[in-house]
């Protein structure tokens, strides 16, 4: 069986590639300190030597629109081209192609399907910063094959957060059943608190610090129970109106169970904070 | 209300460079045009396979001709799309790195929980 070799649950901030690009002169005071850190988080993933990615994420409104929208989606094709006009335009990220891993895709599909998932897929997937941001900060020689999920945190109505847990479980599952010896990474984006074209966007520091500092305590301790009790589709519009990309991050505590994350790291940004998180589900010497 | 064709004119815009410049340059006539030939436009079928039934409220209209992106907000626009058609039009305009984005928080700053129903 494939062996689940790492999971890494994070933040996906469009600004980093730009500002970890910038001659020092040019750099704002905390880029150091963010590529330190990111540096530091890549080789969680480097070290576990992966051959294959699945990788959660959610669509910004590029290619899924309220005409057609999934709940969750897999990815299915040999190769995904990635990130749209208006993302090179607001955030400087580049054009990529990723490539794909179809056999675990049609696993995950026809396997998901029988779990009582009922999942949506795509042959034809453009994807956006929320899968490639962490392929430039985690894995940026972009070698790796992957599987893309897309889940809607954006168009209301969303699923509830313990659908997400629960999708995040299954997931676990179907990796840990597929038959292949190749070793799994699964790397999920999301948010803490975030406000987006309201009022609270875009202040000193994310909109609500004592949320940002229950989650990171949740995420790290495997609370699943602790944040479930706590968190819903209504309580996550107090924090900031796209705090409910935070149930992407329930969904890699899903995956990860109730085991408390290898590593764990933060920083406290303007607007925002990242947050960085990794389980090593077999041991650190899978 | 018509929330979902408010969220389509800002989304087709936005992903059209042609089209961003013509609505910072003349809202008005753009959302006069974009009503009159694209509002019905399925984005996945043939041109002539499109919706017979969709248009703005005046005060949609309205506050899309005004650039009023208060107005947007109260009407339950997605906040997100707003937000980042704005930035493609107008952060031009303002010198310092967010000054746009922190310009747009502040006149929504009269503005408490719960905000606006954005589901559609």
């Amino acid at each position: 069986m494939a062996k689940l070799v790492a999971i890494l649950a994070t933040t996906h901030h469009p600004f980093y590639y730009r500002t970890s690009r910038l001659p020092t002169a040019e750099a704002p005071p905390f880029a150091a300190e963010w590529v330190r850190k990111v540096a530091a988080y890549r080789e969680t993933l480097t070290r576990m030597r992966p051959d294959v990615l699945v990788m959660v994420g959610s669509d910004h409104f590029h290619q899924l629109w309220l005409d057609n929208m999934p709940q969750f989606l897999v990815g299915k094709a040999p190769f995904y081209d990635a990130n749209y006009y208006n993302e090179e335009r607001e955030f400087g990220l580049p054009r990529l192609l990723l490539k794909g891993h179809e056999e675990l895709s049609a696993h995950i599909l026809r396997a998901g399907l029988d779990e009582g998932f009922d999942l949506a897929f795509s042959n034809e997937l453009r994807v956006d910063h929320s899968i490639t941001c962490p392929i430039l900060t985690v894995r940026p020689d972009n070698d790796l094959p992957v599987v893309p999920i897309y889940t809607n945190i954006f168009a209301p109505p969303l699923p509830r957060p313990e659908r997400f847990v629960a999708l995040g479980r299954t997931l676990r599952t179907l990796i840990d059943s597929w038959p292949s010896s190749l070793r799994v990474a699964v790397i999920g984006t999301g948010h803490l608190s975030l406000e987006l074209g309201g009022p609270r966007q875009f202040g000193p520091h994310g909109p609500d610090p004592e949320f940002d500092a229950r989650a990171v305590e949740w995420i790290a301790n495997g609370d699943i129970d602790g944040c479930l009790a706590e968190v819903t589709l209504d309580s996550l519009h107090a924090p900031g109106n796209a705090t409910h990309g935070f149930m992407d991050f329930m969904l890699m505590m899903g995956v990860a169970g109730y085991a408390k994350a290898d590593y764990a790291d933060h920083l406290d940004l303007f607007h925002t904070m990242e947050a960085y998180f990794t389980w090593y589900p077999n041991g650190v010497d899978a | 209300m018509s929330r979902y064709l408010v969220d389509k004119f800002l989304y087709t815009i936005d992903r059209d460079p042609g089209l961003v410049e013509r609505y910072r340059e003349d809202p008005g006539g753009t959302v006069e045009w974009w009503e009159r030939e694209q509002a019905g436009r399925i984005l996945n079928c043939p041109v002539d396979e499109a919706t017979t039934w969709l248009a703005f409220t005046d005060e949609e209209r309205a506050a899309l001709a005004a650039h009023d992106h208060v107005a947007l907000f109260g009407l339950g626009a997605h906040p997100f799309l707003t937000l980042t058609l704005w930035i493609a039009m107008f952060e031009r305009d303002f010198p310092e790195p967010l000054g746009m984005q922190r310009d747009y928080a502040a006149r929504l700053s009269h503005l408490g929980l719960p905000y606006p129903d954005i589901s559609t």
